[in-house]
């Protein structure tokens, strides 16, 4: 009985504290691929293993092997804080990405800017790089360009006077913030503002305010998950005739699915080029890396490639061509950051990235297309 | 020697001793960790096990400490130690206040009863984002030792500090509890654990020496906030959740919960495991499931005592 404590406890150990192989570049990752964010999460940790061991099959960069050490910290911002610290002390990787909610983000930011390792962030918040911290990126257009972007199609369209239904989770209720912000600036009166909690099952007496508050001419719907499908049905069974705006959180196969393809027609909403792969005009500068990034994903995990596996791609590609362009295998991280800051067009399934000193997100609003969704299927808005 | 001093020596010497086996910076990161934790984990080791009351609900104490430490700093404009006693200050009068009609629920009762009040403040701490910065959570301001220890030129990592500094609260607090222990409202404590018929009968104020203890543990719990929101530098709801005072309860019962070191060796497994687990984490819960099975079963007084037992023979405690 003892010996075999002894032993457990010796395994344990040795598990913990196992040590670095040398001559790779350690690139590390901690995401929420397990939790209320795991819809989100768990493409990015696809993504992340499928492309490193694609970049090690072609000969790694700068010839040495990548090696991925990557953790689930659940979107609890105090486990990817401790995880943060583990990748930095104990790990000693060169970069970090990840933070799929904005919470861990600005927990993993916090340890990547107190000990000086670049970090490349995945969540939408725009308190992320704004203000701009040294050693904190971000590849996803923030909560606040996508305001933009809805708003810009509703002022083409000649809408004035809209009402909203937000999810109180922490991606709802910020975008909710932002395009309360911002609505003014394109004309935009939000004249019913409700809300529903991200477990609901039913949003009818919401809708049903919406539906009785006079003069609306559209509904819009920051929210991700379950809700925003939710939304939908309720939305299609009141007979509400109104555009319905959606988020770029529910930019998935996922959402079509769950609202029912009947029920989501005509739903618009800024999506990227990822969802749009196969309509892409031929010349398109991202054709080439969307396509290839969604048929390495669909042949390895047969299922349909999201907008946030994308962020991920984006994070890693740019951080494979800094560490390349900076030409050392073991680089140093300052260096690292000067290498990530100077990135300048790179084509990515998101967008064109092009950062600057002032500027660690990169991407214009040009690179978010408005889709709208037809017989179950996404087409882009010209 | 008295069992309480060696129980605090025997503290003592592994926080000291513990720096000496890191191969690494990120263990003082695991260590502040494990403390904080077992902090709010020796608050309930005097209301559950010295009490016999059951509590589902104290992440939201852990809640009100934290966001304490986060908004008084920056509203009230109060140095972060005076916040840390303003969260405990709120967090007793909350206790206090509440505990009075709840704590006449027993068993199940009870424990809906607090599960309700720590759901209603993490709710509250989620949707009143005016305040709380909702659900992204809310910076902290540093509580600035840091900086006073490099003037006195003396030069230290965040890592080391908080491991120091929590390790620091986490024997005192174990010091208080193992005062309360053998004190008379701890006796008292223990006699209405044992029966509340009979603990009436000897003239002991049961409604009193309940609340008593649900405000020492609330207090506990709040401390325990307070320092995970200064060490982090950034608080979510999630300190507040339903999940956080499970997690607590568990370590406890784990570990032992009518002991404090048993206590703190709970929180230690718990909060070092899923460190361990990363390679499965697919499993972790469920690993943690089997875990807590296998004690109940097997060692129903928890981890440590009934190690303990085991060691002293049939003649032990």
């Amino acid at each position: 009985m003892n010996t075999h404590k002894t032993l457990a406890l010796a395994a344990l150990l040795a598990a913990l504290g196992a040590p670095a192989a040398m001559a790779q570049i350690r690139i590390g990752a901690t995401v929420a691929e397990t939790g209320p964010a795991g819809a989100l999460g768990d493409p990015e940790a696809k993504t992340l293993r499928l492309l490193v061991e694609q970049i090690n099959a072609a000969g790694g960069v700068l010839g040495e092997p990548l090696e991925l050490v990557l953790y689930d910290d659940g979107g609890d911002p105090n486990n990817a804080r401790t995880f943060a610290t583990r990748l930095v002390e104990h790990d000693e990787v060169v970069a970090i990405i990840g933070g799929t909610t904005t919470g861990t983000s600005l927990a993993i930011r916090s340890v990547a800017e107190e000990e000086e390792i670049p970090f490349i962030s995945l969540a939408g918040g725009i308190e992320i790089i704004d203000p701009v911290q040294p050693f904190t990126f971000k590849t996803p257009h923030t909560d606040r360009m996508a305001c933009e972007k809805i708003f810009e199609d509703m002022q083409a369209q000649g809408i004035a006077r809209i009402g909203m239904i937000s999810g109180t989770d922490g991606f709802g209720a910020s975008m909710r913030n932002q395009c309360l912000a911002v609505a003014e600036t394109y004309g935009i009166t939000v004249a019913a503002d409700e809300s529903y909690a991200p477990g609901d099952a039913d949003m009818v007496p919401q809708l049903t305010n919406i539906r009785n508050t006079e003069g609306l001419q559209a509904v819009l719907n920051p929210g991700f998950g379950a809700g925003p499908a939710i939304v939908t049905r309720n939305y299609r069974q009141l007979g509400i005739e109104l555009p319905l705006y959606q988020s770029h959180g529910v930019a998935g196969q996922a959402y079509i699915d769950l609202s029912g393809a009947e029920n989501a027609e005509g739903v618009r909403l800024p999506g990227t080029a990822l969802l749009i792969a196969d309509q892409l005009a031929e010349d398109d500068i991202q054709r080439a890396a969307v396509i290839a990034y969604r048929d390495a994903y669909v042949g390895r995990y047969n299922e349909p490639v999201s907008t946030f596996g994308g962020y991920a791609h984006d994070a890693l590609a740019i951080l494979v061509d800094a560490i390349t362009r900076n030409g050392e295998a073991e680089p140093d991280p300052a260096d690292l950051r000067d290498a990530i800051e100077a990135t300048s067009g790179l084509v990515g399934t998101t967008g064109i990235y092009s950062f600057t000193a002032e500027d660690h997100l990169g991407l214009d609003l040009s690179a978010f297309r408005l889709l709208e969704i037809r017989t179950g299927g996404w087409t882009q808005v010209q | 020697m008295k069992p309480k001093h060696l129980s605090l020596l025997i503290l003592t010497l592994l926080v000291v001793a513990a720096p000496f086996f890191f191969p690494s910076g990120f263990y003082y990161r695991i260590g502040a960790l494990i403390f904080i934790n077992a902090i709010a984990v020796t608050g309930l080791v005097i209301l559950i096990g010295y009490a016999g009351q059951i509590s589902l609900g104290h992440a939201g104490f852990a809640g009100i400490g934290a966001y304490a430490c986060a908004l008084a700093p920056e509203h009230l404009g109060l140095p972060p130690v005076a916040a840390i006693l303003l969260g405990a200050a709120l967090s007793a009068a909350l206790a206090w206040l509440v505990g009075r009609p709840i704590l006449r629920l027993h068993g199940y009762y009870l424990g809906v009863a607090t599960l309700g009040l720590g759901i209603l403040i993490s709710m509250v701490l989620s949707n009143e984002a005016q305040w709380t910065g909702g659900p992204d959570g809310i910076a902290v301001p540093d509580l600035g030792l840091r900086g006073l220890l490099r003037d006195l030129g003396w030069r230290v990592g965040a890592g080391e500090l908080w491991y120091g500094l929590a390790g620091l609260v986490m024997i005192l607090g174990a010091w208080l509890a193992l005062n309360l222990f053998d004190s008379p409202t701890g006796r008292a404590l223990r006699a209405l654990h044992g029966s509340e018929v009979a603990a009436r009968t000897m003239g002991i104020d049961v409604a009193r020496h309940k609340l008593h203890a649900f405000v020492v543990s609330a207090v506990y719990a709040s401390v325990s906030g307070s320092l995970l929101a200064l060490m982090n530098r950034l608080i979510t709801p999630d300190v507040a959740g339903f999940m956080h005072s499970v997690q607590m309860v568990t370590m406890a019962v784990l570990g032992g919960v009518g002991s404090v070191l048993g206590a703190i060796f709970g929180a230690t497994i718990l909060t070092a495991l899923p460190q361990l687990l990363t390679v499965f984490h697919q499993y972790e819960h469920m690993v943690l499931g089997l875990v807590m099975i296998l004690v109940m079963i097997f060692l129903p007084d928890g981890l440590l005592p009934s190690l303990m037992k085991r060691l002293r023979g049939r003649d032990g405690e």
